[in-house]
């Protein structure tokens, strides 16, 4: 039997440790066997309104463990999820919207009536408890179900100024999770802190992991990662042994230095990724918790989570990178440089490719940009066979490991999110009165910085304006007027002026 | 002060910061924001801020973060 979907894992679960905790929050604790008969309950009330199966249902409340049932009940009804941010303003949840068109939203009451505007069939989460299960009926739309069907979509910038939905089939997190949990230590006594957003795919990590291992994951509040005492007593009190956050998440502690305060002494395995690790942080964490295990992991959303990892085993010097190791088992990461050739030789930069089962099925109703990432691999003119182009720069050090560089475009990572500077600047040049709107990442303060040209418009009322269409962490951190753009002689921005400025 | 209040206006430019007394509270800093924030007061004002005094009360107004910097200059 190959057909395989994560149903399986949470079946596993449920009925190895059903009064085992699977998630929790500061509200509520749901075991294995509660999940489960909550995700079918809610599968149950889906399939009898639906009526479809491979068809988008929109999660869109705020986290809590209670999302986790709304995502496992979607994948139940034969349908895949879309984890949406509650946080996102109107214009863009619009645009979601827009290219995702789901056939059922899942909320929660306070977020209902928006809801409401984008699809018809609007299901509260606060609704489900202790409804009737139709086991029959859910065992029927889950035989439709193949490992090549969608499981969920994630959101992520887009350079266009819509943002891609990435979709996922069931075998590639399959892939991703079995070979992540066979690489990384993790295992059933495990208690997990959740930091990442649930539509993050650093998120994937805590979720599945602890499914598939039978441990139990908290989800941290959201407001005591600004109070670094109140994080660190989190860890502490929650006996946490594993968390996969973020590196700003971490710098927390270490600019405060924390750990004089309370060192968390159950604390195992820190896993981290998503933008670069300053090393400074790095050395604080490690020389602090000499016991601890620190992995550095990388991986676009494309090939569902993370593609490669690296166990650190000691302190690093300021001008040292951190590698970010080799690829997990069947998973197949390689370089190649601008004629498409393999590099094998250490210290040259090529740009980063995936292949493998952990590839995403492509982006949502999006077919062109699909074909523009998703491509033939260019090494192998036999047989149809898909690679992913991260855009992302790496070069192998001596021991053979990847060493990230930079990016080949104008995507960034800023505070741990990942952004097309192209979205932040399509979104000003629809304002009415912008006539020019560029911006320049600064790597090292982190600061996205816009310049713009414009009658009508001064830098508070832009900065007011961008905030009512991006999510904030796209939001500007300065605005400048220019009287004119620095411009190349080919009619493109100088962007390095920009810099300059 | 006002070297403060630069330093908090190129964070969020569109902020009062003479009414505000909310800004950790009311979530106008998420934590990426209050990250950047202290970094830029340690290198600016040469001081020194520890996990302790990380706290809601020290930072949800540019009074209160003045008066925590001010305490801190004197040390």
């Amino acid at each position: 039997m190959i057909q395989r979907t994560i149903i399986d894992y949470l079946r596993k679960a449920a009925e190895e440790c059903p009064d085992k905790c699977a998630y929790f929050d500061d509200s509520l604790k749901l075991s294995y066997g509660r999940l489960n008969t909550l995700a079918r309950g809610i599968a149950t009330r889906l399939i009898g309104k639906l009526q479809v199966t491979c068809r988008p249902v929109a999660v869109y409340m705020d986290k809590s463990p209670m999302m986790i049932a709304a995502f496992f009940g979607t994948v139940y009804s034969g349908n895949f999820y879309a984890p949406i941010d509650t946080s996102m303003p109107d214009y863009r949840l619009k645009l979601v919207m827009e290219n995702l068109k789901p056939v059922g939203i899942i909320t929660d009451a306070s977020h209902y009536d928006v809801a409401r505007a984008y699809c018809s069939n609007v299901f509260l989460i606060e609704e489900f408890g202790d409804e009737t299960i139709d086991d029959a009926l859910i065992e029927t739309q889950l035989s439709h179900v193949l490992d090549t069907d969608p499981l969920y979509v994630l959101y992520t910038s887009g350079s266009t100024g819509v943002p891609k939905g990435v979709v996922v089939s069931h075998a590639a997190l399959i892939d991703y999770i079995d070979e992540f949990c066979a690489a990384i230590p993790i295992g059933p006594d495990d208690i997990v802190a959740n930091q990442a957003p649930f539509y993050f795919d650093a998120s994937l990590i805590d979720i599945y992991c602890t499914l598939h291992e039978g441990a139990t994951m908290g989800i941290v509040p959201l407001s005591s990662f600004s109070v670094p005492v109140k994080l660190l007593t989190y860890l502490e009190e929650n006996k946490i042994t594993f968390i996969r956050w973020v590196p700003s998440a971490l710098k927390m502690i270490s600019t405060l230095k924390g750990f004089k305060t309370l060192k968390p002494s159950h604390l195992k395995t820190v896993v981290f990724g998503a933008e670069a690790m300053p090393v400074k942080c790095y050395n604080y964490w490690y020389e602090n918790l000499p016991d601890v295990q620190f992995i550095q992991i990388y991986g676009p959303t494309e090939i569902t989570g993370v593609c490669t990892y690296y166990f650190c085993d000691r302190a690093y010097e300021e001008s040292e990178t951190i590698p970010i190791g080799k690829a997990f088992h069947n998973t197949s990461v390689f370089l190649l440089d601008e004629d498409n050739k393999r590099i094998s030789r250490k210290d040259v930069a090529g740009e980063i490719c995936v292949k493998g089962t952990c590839l995403a099925l492509g982006y949502y109703n999006a077919p062109e940009k699909t074909a523009e990432f998703f491509v033939q691999n260019p090494l192998n003119p036999y047989f149809p066979e898909r690679i992913y182009r991260t855009g992302d720069l790496a070069k192998y050090n001596e021991n053979g490991d990847l060493v990230f560089i930079s990016r080949k475009d104008y995507q960034i990572k800023h505070m741990g999110h990942r952004i097309e500077l192209g979205e932040i600047e399509a979104t000003a040049a629809f304002l009415p009165g912008i006539r020019n709107a560029y911006c320049i990442h600064d790597p090292v303060k982190d600061k996205i910085i816009m310049f713009y040209e414009s009658d009508t418009y001064d830098d508070k009322s832009l900065t007011e304006d961008l905030k009512k269409r991006l999510v904030r962490y796209m939001v500007p951190n300065e605005v400048r007027k220019l009287d004119h753009m620095p411009m190349l002689k080919n009619g493109k921005v100088d962007r390095m002026k920009l810099k300059e400025m | 002060m006002e070297e403060l209040r630069e330093i908090l206006e190129g964070i969020h430019p569109e902020v009062d910061y003479d009414s505000e007394t909310g800004l950790i509270d009311r979530r106008i800093f998420d934590s990426f924001d209050v990250i950047t924030l202290v970094g830029e007061l340690m290198d600016h004002f040469d001081v020194e801020i520890t996990a302790e005094q990380m706290v809601p009360d020290h930072f949800n107004s540019m009074q209160a973060i003045w008066s925590l910097l001010e305490e801190l200059m004197e040390e």
